[in-house]
């Protein structure tokens, strides 16, 4: 569990690593779990705690960023581009 | 693949029968994206400036921004559900789907996942041959579009082979809607056909709504084909279980989509009968061989980790704004041919003719303005099919509808002769020319347009 996480997050664990965080990970889903005492079948799935649907605005542009602002945090650059190093797959 | 690989299209049909699934992604054409404020590219109006101008913090995923929905992308995804017959969920909601790639910032993408906004519903598609086959509608949800990457480097230029990538994000959070067929059974040899048919209506479908540009070379409209083979039951015998499924990605033409579909059922059957099987992954599409190769293996949905998105309430739409939508519903694609073909005094063999090549909208839209339509059908099944194919590139990309009427105006008045008419179009379609006006016509043009 604790590989596979660690291959879709893109990181490299090495066999001490995914010992400590196969533990912290247990550890994490046992805490999470305790919600299944209280949340019996009668409580509905809940994702957001008021009551209220639908929040719109208009289609209506906006202030837009600068390509200098949008670039600030890169953490590379080529022009206007963001640059990345390249990432063994394909876009979703 | 070599073309060796593959079995004899009518010898894969006598021995499996084909189960086909589409995803189309459909680019909405809105002032704004789906949950910024920044101009949508998707919309023509919106000029690009370059990379990395139109956007926002939100559509960076910036600490501390927030998506807000746009009102008009719901609305067109409404009217797009209602016109593939679906019901509309009284609630629906966002969820995120988790993914590690620079195409979004935020590291995943806001989509809908169990609750989506529109489900259940069907299409009808009709053949070059006049058959209609009905195409059942899983669902169609909204999300966002993701950026575009350049890969630069490497020996090959392949992805592979790339040493980095560039990024524009302009892209980024253009309101999508993503259809979604349910799998799709008899539709036998003319599998081919119905995927190319399909993906045609659903752009006739979106550009009569005017909720999308729809120009697949544009990547307005983008068609992923899943292809999977069953063995044939012998009779008395219930069905095989479904074979497994390749999904083939970015198939952008209508003509790809058939020529797609057919591939992955030649390839697949030549696997399965030499006692292969066939691994589950997606596949990349190669306009120019017309093969396709493997991509990475599919992921599980388990591997998105979807979750219901924090930052966005559900979408609970009014009945009485869905009903006043559904009553703005243009006529469904079968009525719309029909009225055509009548007020155009087209025999049904003329008909056909344009709309087999895809092209209905532009005759339809050079008929409007102002073009005979015996001449808009000449003009777009002829010349201007020919230079699209010779140049491997959809008719539509090549003039616009109002250049053509321009043309036959011309023609009309004997400003041009038929040869000379024949090399503007050419010169407009190889972006040589601008297509030259009557003066006569601007003006009546623009009388209509302030009528209009």
């Amino acid at each position: 569990m604790v590989r596979h996480l660690a291959s879709l997050a893109l990181i490299g664990l090495d066999e001490q690593e995914v010992e400590r965080l196969t533990g912290q990970l247990g550890a994490i889903v046992d805490a999470v779990a305790t919600v299944s005492e209280v949340a019996t079948p009668d409580v509905p799935a809940t994702s957001h705690p008021i009551p209220l649907g639908t929040v719109t605005r208009e289609d209506v542009p906006g202030a837009t960023l600068t390509p200098e602002q949008a670039l600030a945090g890169a953490p590379e650059r080529d022009g206007d581009f963001f640059k990345v190093s390249s990432i063994l797959g394909e876009e979703q | 693949m070599a073309k060796a690989d593959l079995m004899d299209f009518d010898k894969a049909l006598e021995l499996f029968e084909p189960v086909l699934g589409f995803e189309v992604h459909v680019e909405l054409s809105t002032k704004t994206k789906m949950f910024s404020d920044a101009p949508n590219p998707a919309n023509s109006e919106n000029v690009t400036a370059g990379p990395n101008t139109q956007i926002t913090p939100v559509d960076l995923g910036l600490p501390g921004s927030l998506p807000v929905v746009n009102r008009t992308a719901v609305e067109y995804s409404i009217s797009l559900g209602l016109a593939l017959g679906c019901s509309i969920a009284a609630s629906s909601r966002f969820a995120r789907k988790n993914y590690f790639y620079p195409d979004l910032a935020k590291d995943y993408q806001i989509s809908q996942y169990d609750e989506p906004i529109a489900f259940e519903g069907s299409v009808e598609v009709e053949l070059e041959d006049g058959t209609v086959f009905t195409v059942p509608i899983e669902r169609a949800h909204m999300e966002e579009d993701a950026g575009k990457l350049t890969h630069v480097g490497g020996a090959t230029g392949r992805i592979q082979g790339a040493e980095y990538s560039l990024v524009d994000y302009n892209r980024a959070g253009v309101p999508l809607v993503e259809i979604v067929t349910k799998p799709i059974f008899g539709a036998e040899h003319n599998a081919p056909a119905v995927g190319k048919a399909y993906v045609s209506t659903i752009r006739d479908i979106v550009r009569s709504l005017g909720i999308s540009e729809a120009r697949m070379e544009r990547g307005n409209l983008r068609c992923d084909a899943n292809v999977s083979l069953r063995p044939r039951a012998r009779a008395g015998e219930p069905p095989a279980p479904l074979g497994t499924r390749t999904e083939t990605k970015n198939v952008n033409s209508m003509r790809s989509v058939e020529r797609a579909v057919r591939y992955e059922i030649q390839r697949q059957a030549a696997i399965l009968a030499a006692g292969g099987s066939i691994t589950q992954e997606t596949r990349h599409w190669h306009e120019d061989t017309g093969t396709t190769s493997p991509g990475r293996p599919k992921s599980d949905a388990d591997d998105y980790r979807y979750f219901p998105e924090p930052d966005l309430l559900p979408i609970e739409p009014d009945p009485k704004l869905i009903e006043s939508l559904r009553a703005a519903l243009p006529e469904a694609p079968a009525v719309r041919r029909r009225r055509l073909r009548e007020s155009w005094g087209f025999t049904e063999l003329e008909f056909q003719d344009v709309q087999n090549s895809g092209l209905l909208v532009e005759v339809e839209e050079t008929v409007a303005a102002g073009a005979a339509p015996a001449q808009a059908r000449k003009w777009w099944t002829g010349e201007i099919a020919r230079l699209a194919n010779a140049q491997n590139a959809e008719p539509a990309a090549l003039i616009t509808p109002l250049a053509v009427s321009e043309i036959v105006a011309l023609v009309e008045s004997g400003e041009l002769t038929d040869r000379m008419a024949r090399q503007v179009v050419e010169g407009v379609a190889a972006g040589r020319a601008r297509p030259p006006r009557s003066s006569r016509r601007a003006a009546s043009r623009s009388s209509r347009m302030t009528a209009r």
